[in-house]
Formats: C-alpha cells, structure tokens, sequence
C-alpha cells in the first residue's frame, strides 16, 4: 500500500510545486518508489520544475478518459530511477477530473509505488478537493504573511471535513506545516512572522523551514528540483523535511539569522 | 543589549500587529466552521418556540457554541423582559 502525500496551502505561489518536486525526489533518492502527479489542470507546471515539460505525451485526464494507459502517462525521472512524473492536462477543462477516476487511478499506483505525491493546485476548487480527498498525509506549505497563514487554516478546515478519512470515519489526515520563504534577518527585525507565531496560530507540526533562497529560482530556472542542489541552505532544509517525515529526528536549521561581521559586532550572543 | 536593540524596540513591530490579527481573525473563522451544520435551523425554531410563549426581540436571544475535545456544549442565553407581560 502506498502512502499518499498531498501538498497544499490555499494560497498560490506560496512553493507548493517546488515543495513537491523536492519532496518526491527526496523520497525517491533514499530508495523508495514515488509518483508525483499535478493536479493543476490547465496549469500545469510540475513537469516545468522537474526538467521533463519535453517528454509529456499523455496526462493525468487521458488515463481518466481511457485515452492512454496508465504507464503511457508516466514519465521516467532523468536523475532518479525510482521517481516518476504524471502530469496534469494543459488543455483540457478541469471537469475532466473525477473523484472516481482520480480513485481508480490512486489504486493502481498504490500497487506499484511506497509514496503518491500530490501537487495541488491554489484554491479549494475540485483540483485541489481532488488532490486531498484520498491524502493520508498533508503537507500545509505556508509563507510567513497574514494571508498565507490565513489559506492554511482554512484549508486545515478542509482537510479535516471534507476528505475521505473524514468521511469515512477514519484516523484523521495527518497534517504538518512547512514554512517556507523564510528569512530570519527579517524575523528579527520584526519585520516578518516568527516560525513560533505561525506555529502558535495554526497549532500544526512544524515538519521544516525552508530559508528564501536564490537557489530556489536557479533550481526552477534549470529544471532540477532544488532539493538536488545538495550545497544550497533550501536543498539542505528540504532533504531535513524528508528526513524529519521519514521519522529522523533532525534538529531545525535556517531559522536563526545568519550572523556577518555586523551582527557579530552588534548582536546579542 | 546592544545599540541596535535600543532603535529596533521603539514600536510595535510589523510582524506583531499581523499575529495579533490572524489570531483574532482564525480563532473566529474557526467557531464558524466547528458549528454543526443544524445549528442555524435549530437556533431558528428555538427562536419561534420561546417567542411563542415570551415577547422577546431576535437580539434577546443569543447562542454560543463551544467544543472543548470530547464535549460540546450549546449555550442559550435569553434575556427576559423587565415586565412579564400580564396575563388577563
């Protein structure tokens, strides 16, 4: 049985895409089998982030339709053997998705894969419903800004009721909350909202911190997901979230500022 | 203490104005998405029943729904009129 992962946040652009780029090939580099499918009909773009948007002949709507069998769909990672792509439709309407098809589709990689990635798309139209109805685990990735933080606990809301464990009665989704864009130097200058006050505000388990970092954009830029770029704070900081979701227990890096000469000079401590 | 700290502590920060804001704005956003769906109908015909028996206005009236882990309770306040209207 495979464990299905759905990231998600409310808000767009807040790094639900390149959150499960990393994630997927993070998983998949210790070994373990993993898909990663957008659910972003008309909007693709997780083939963009993972360097194969070159290689997508059919998607996530042909398998649905009947049009092209499962395996057709998937596409192969370049870096990692164990990972897999399945991409959302560009030019179909999102209509095409259906609970059932989505089911269907769920069950059949559950067979062959550890770990089902769902990227959702922004909002909490059917994509997004879709891409957490079947989620055992959630990803909430938040900024820290009022109305990101605001999405999330609305989509915590969701999670909680609208889900197929919540509908059936089951253990409730387990949901963890990465915070990602963060920059401690502002945090102190209080400028922006501490990892403790979103903590505090969503009352969620914090799975990890991930830094603003230019490597992000260069790792978007390239094709590569960032988590690859092993000498980056953010891969760095991501390949702790795996870990951290794999049980390690790693301790949380990237929310104290980094201290030059200047802070040295002048800081406490 | 450093000389920075003296210049950084003058006003309430940014970041603490949109705590306080989110905090108040998920903890109500939160009440209305715990309460039972039934609850605007119930508090409707409970509404009815006492007005049949009491005249009391629509903001005499107020409910209050907590969950607090296992327990839910509902809370219903009325506010009677200083005189009871007198029965011939």
């Amino acid at each position: 049985m495979a464990r299905i992962i759905v990231v998600t946040s409310g808000k767009g652009g807040v790094g639900k895409t390149t959150t499960s780029a990393a994630i997927a090939m993070g998983l998949a580099k210790r070994g373990h089998k993993t898909v990663v499918i957008d659910f972003d009909v008309g909007l693709r773009n997780l083939d963009l982030i993972m360097g194969c948007e070159r290689r997508v002949v059919y998607d996530l709507i042909n398998v649905i339709s009947g049009e092209a069998a499962l395996n057709q769909a998937l596409i192969k990672d370049k870096h990692c053997p164990n990972l897999f792509i399945l991409p959302a439709s560009q030019t179909r309407d999102k209509d095409s998705l259906t609970q059932e098809g989505i089911g269907k589709i769920l069950d059949e990689l559950s067979k062959d894969f550890k770990y089902i990635v769902c990227d959702s798309p922004a909002g909490i139209e059917k994509g997004a419903h879709l891409a957490m109805y079947y989620a055992d685990d959630a990803l909430v990735v938040t900024n820290p800004e009022v109305s990101s933080v605001r999405d999330s606990d609305r989509m915590l809301g969701i999670l909680a009721s609208k889900s197929r464990r919540a509908e059936q009665n089951q253990e409730p989704i387990k949901e963890y909350l990465l915070l990602t864009r963060y920059s401690p130097e502002r945090v102190k200058l209080g400028e922006m909202l501490s990892v403790d006050d979103v903590q505090e505000i969503l009352s969620l388990h914090l799975l990890g911190v991930i830094p603003e970092s230019k490597s992000v954009l260069s790792a978007s830029n390239a094709g590569v997901p960032v988590i690859l770029d092993e000498k980056s704070d953010a891969g760095q900081a991501y390949a702790d979230v795996v870990a951290r979701y794999m049980g390690e227990d790693k301790p949380h890096r990237f929310i104290d500022e980094k201290k030059g000469l200047f802070g040295k000079l002048f800081g406490r401590g | 203490m450093s000389l920075l700290d003296y210049f950084r502590s003058s006003r309430p920060s940014s970041a603490s104005v949109a705590k306080e804001r989110l905090q108040i704005l998920v903890a109500h956003e939160r009440v209305s998405r715990n309460q039972p769906s039934y609850l605007p109908q119930l508090q409707k015909e409970l509404l009815e029943v006492i007005r049949r028996h009491v005249n009391v206005g629509q903001d005499a009236i107020s409910f209050s729904f907590e969950q607090d882990g296992n327990q839910e309770t509902l809370e219903l306040n009325i506010v009677l009129p200083d005189q009871p209207p007198k029965k011939s």
